[in-house]
């Protein structure tokens, strides 16, 4: 395979060296997951998948390939679709999520999402971080404040809003209002961290800072994201989910993906012939 | 200039006519007349109120002169309260031998007052016939609480049969010592009426609960004669209270009751009046510009604080104000939960489908129904059906005679309430739709349930929604009087709905109400000329009340929004 017709040269992107993989355990694990919107639509088709544990993987595919609806499967966002049915099985730490009897608000504690475009809530940068804990009867103040704090340092953004935290979180800017809501999401202490194209609302600068706070949060949780930008996963992800059309075409680690991908569909569309 | 230059120019106008249309300019314009009727149009009603009504506290100068008709002369004394225009042969006709070159002839109405002397308050004089025009300093003015103004000259202020004071020896003596006696008359008046309305009113009610008590005894077969004895015991205690008010009361009366004062009619005839009817009396021609402002805001303070007399075409609309608050205030109450709760349900819960849509196009047909259609099914269900089965139940020692069962208070604002329901469905179902969906989700994907979505994050989201739908229900309950005269409004209602005795708040009461204080006075009053003014007035102040409580929830309603500005967009 010739490295000249890649789109992107791996080293250059002054890439970390790649986790180990080999002893990564899966955290969430897809079987033949099936998905329909009102009855006959089908928008995702068989797609069997392992996400490992405390690393981050990425979907990419061009737009409609379904990436984002695997996606808001793992947390059940699409229960809010009327119409929508799913077949097959989603594992989380091998409990299936789909299985009836399960209180989807606490799996979606275990399951954090963070969304395309900032939407922070109404309410003070403070109360915007406690909010989770609160839903689950946590006022104390002590408690609170060191979650608090602990989150936004985590967000790095801290140091940003450390002396307006009463002040509302709709006065921040774009950037800083997606980093607050990934430190409202990792204040509840999930498993899963999934993150919907968290920068694609974002300039240069803001999205430089999302993809190091990736790298940084990678140790923590196991990270599920969704780019339309190939660089962006080629730099922050240590496996590549390549879609089409509704299905997973190829699923390995990022180098692999990107240096030699085993499909011809995968090529076509990370040396920018299509989507 | 040649012909084809003129041509050319007038081309070129054409075309800059066609271009000024299209550049837009006549849509402004259009757009700019049409603000400006509105304003004018809502200016000009609040002047028109604000002239005829407010015109009537001030102090008019009191015309003393002679008619002439024909060969018989009369002396005359009054205020001349309109003017107008009138055809000589229309005058001819009804018998008036005019003298002046016509056509056309003033004719002045004059509120002469007396009605006790004269029989009518208001007389038509033709202009040219008033001769001696004059406007004696001292001519006064008596507001009295029966039968209307006295105009005239004092004569004697005479107290326990003897004359104090005498206007022929000394007029300014004679007058300052009328208003020390009217003042020492009216401090016992408050008195009398503290006694018989707070505590002799206490007492009979206190004495009506200890009936129903032991008619409730009897109901349920537990008077035996320790209950009954006991009962008995707390009567007498309160009849012997009563009988010691009643002393006090009676010596209060007889304190008052030999004061009397005698006054000069305009004919030069003399009455003797009572002074324990006087309310107040004045020299409108004696008065400086500062005195006779002093003098309006008394009056106007009067007329806000004051009960009405005199079949409420004098005195204050205090409580048809308070009646009206308070029934917008527990409209407010009632309906904003039941229209938000319905709105939520519509919007967020119910499954989006055919059912949904037809009840969202009655609720919307709901707002379009002809009030006095609420207030017929108020009375029918809420009064003859609900009321009837709350006495039933809850209220049996009392019957027959309803507590519930009649109009009220409290059915006036459920039927208000109900009235106004859909406009707060309608706004609040708006407000909901408004929010995003991300911040749903974001909440969702927090872990929080439906329920904690919706209370934590959209509602308060929403609420400038609601305080819009709460402030067109208000504007709209507050005007509304047809359906309130089927459901608790009456004319005059001895008591506010609100006063010491307990439970404090009585909802089961009839209340008094601006909007039907307005129609009463304007079109139920047997003094129609005397009550016009304050037809006027009343309507500003109802006007103004309404302004009111919308400028309170527009300012709340500001504030909400502030907070959640930046995601409107």
């Amino acid at each position: 395979m010739n490295m000249q017709t890649h789109a992107i040269d791996m080293q250059a992107l002054g890439r970390q060296p790649t986790s180990n993989l080999d002893t990564a355990d899966t955290s969430l694990k897809v079987e033949d997951l099936r998905l329909f919107y009102n009855q006959d639509a089908q928008a995702l088709h068989d797609i069997n998948l392992e996400i490992p544990r405390q690393r981050v993987t990425a979907f990419i595919g061009p737009s409609g390939c379904g990436k984002s609806t695997l996606l808001r499967c793992f947390n059940r966002m699409n229960d809010l679709v009327d119409g929508c049915r799913i077949e097959g099985s989603i594992r989380l730490e091998g409990d299936d999520i789909y299985a009836p009897g399960v209180d989807v608000a606490a799996l979606r504690r275990r399951i954090g999402m963070v969304f395309q475009k900032p939407n922070p809530f109404p309410k003070s940068i403070y109360e915007n971080v406690a909010y989770g804990l609160r839903i689950q009867g946590i006022n104390k103040k002590r408690v609170l404040d060191e979650v608090v704090e602990k989150s936004l340092r985590s967000a790095a953004l801290w140091d940003e809003v450390k002396d307006r935290l009463d002040e509302s979180a709709l006065g921040m800017s774009g950037g800083q209002q997606q980093r607050l809501v990934i430190a409202r999401t990792i204040a509840v202490e999930p498993e899963v961290l999934l993150l919907d194209e968290p920068a694609s609302a974002l300039d240069p600068i803001s999205t430089l800072k999302i993809e190091e706070l990736i790298y940084e949060l990678k140790s923590r949780f196991t990270i599920v994201i969704v780019t339309h930008n190939m660089q962006q996963a080629a730099r922050v992800s240590d496996m590549t989910a390549f879609m089409y059309m509704g299905k997973l075409i190829e699923h390995d680690s990022t180098d692999k993906l990107f240096t030699n991908p085993a499909q011809k569909q995968t090529e076509d569309y990370i040396t920018g012939r299509y989507g | 200039m040649t012909e084809e230059t003129r041509k050319e120019l007038q081309q070129v106008s054409s075309a800059s006519l066609g271009s000024w249309v299209k550049s837009g300019e006549p849509m402004v314009w259009i757009n700019a007349a049409a603000v400006s009727m509105s304003v004018i149009a809502v200016i000009g009603l609040l002047a028109l109120l604000a002239v005829r009504g407010f015109g009537h506290f001030w102090p008019g100068q009191v015309l003393a002169a002679q008619v002439e008709d024909g060969s018989s002369v009369r002396p005359i004394m009054g205020e001349v309260v309109d003017q107008v225009e009138v055809s000589g042969e229309q005058l001819r006709s009804a018998g008036y031998t005019l003298t002046g070159p016509g056509p056309f002839y003033g004719r002045s109405l004059l509120k002469q007052g007396n009605r006790d002397q004269y029989g009518t308050d208001f007389v038509w004089l033709i202009d040219e016939q008033v001769k001696e025009r004059d406007f004696p300093t001292t001519a006064m003015v008596i507001e009295r609480t029966e039968w209307g103004n006295f105009y005239g000259y004092l004569g004697k202020v005479i107290s326990e049969g003897e004359v104090v004071a005498d206007a022929a020896d000394d007029d300014g003596a004679a007058w300052r010592a009328f208003q020390t006696s009217i003042d020492q008359t009216l401090a016992v008046r408050e008195d009398i009426h503290h006694v018989e309305r707070v505590e002799i009113g206490h007492i009979n009610y206190e004495l009506e609960r200890l009936r129903l008590r032991q008619r409730s005894l009897e109901l349920q077969g537990k008077d035996t004669p320790e209950a009954l004895a006991e009962l008995a015991e707390r009567r007498a205690e309160l009849d012997a209270e009563y009988r010691v008010l009643q002393d006090q009361l009676r010596e209060l009366y007889a304190s008052i009751q030999d004061h009397s004062y005698t006054a000069l009619l305009a004919d030069g005839r003399e009455v003797t009046l009572p002074l324990a009817r006087v309310v107040r009396a004045y020299r409108p021609n004696d008065m400086s510009l500062l005195g006779k402002i002093g003098f309006y805001f008394s009056k106007l303070w009067e007329f806000l604080s004051d009960e009405p007399r005199e079949a409420n075409t004098e005195g204050g609309v205090f409580p048809a104000m308070f009646g009206t608050v308070m029934m917008v205030i527990l409209m407010s109450i009632i309906v904003t939960p039941f229209g938000v709760v319905a709105a939520v349900y519509l919007r967020e819960y119910a499954r989006q489908g055919f059912v949904t849509r037809v009840i969202r196009v009655a609720v919307n047909n709901l707002a379009g129904v002809p009030s006095i259609v609420y207030g017929v099914f108020g009375l029918g269900f809420f009064v003859y059906f609900i009321g009837a089965e709350l006495d039933q139940v809850f209220f049996p020692e009392a019957l027959p005679s309803p507590t519930f069962g009649t109009p009220g208070l409290m059915w006036a604002s459920l039927t208000l309430a109900l009235l106004t329901l859909p406009v707060v469905i309608v706004a609040t179902e708006e407000g909901l739709a408004r929010i995003p969906k991300a911040v749903r989700e974001g909440s969702l994907a927090l872990g929080a349930t439906r329920a904690e979505t919706l209370w934590r994050v959209v509602l308060p989201m929403a609420s400038p929604a609601m305080m819009t739908g709460l402030i067109l229900a208000v504007a709209r309950a507050a005007g509304e009087v047809a359906p309130l005269m089927l459901v608790g409004v009456v004319k005059l209602a001895p008591t506010l709905p609100v006063d010491g005795n307990f439970p404090y708040v009585h909802l089961d009461q009839k209340f008094m109400h601006l909007g039907f204080h307005i129609y009463d006075v304007g079109f139920q009053s047997p003094n129609v000329e005397a009550a016009r003014p304050l037809v006027y007035a009343t309507a500003l102040l109802l006007v103004a009340i309404i302004a009111l409580l919308n400028f309170a929830a527009v300012a709340l309603r500001n504030r909400l929004r502030e907070r959640y500005k930046a995601l409107e967009h």
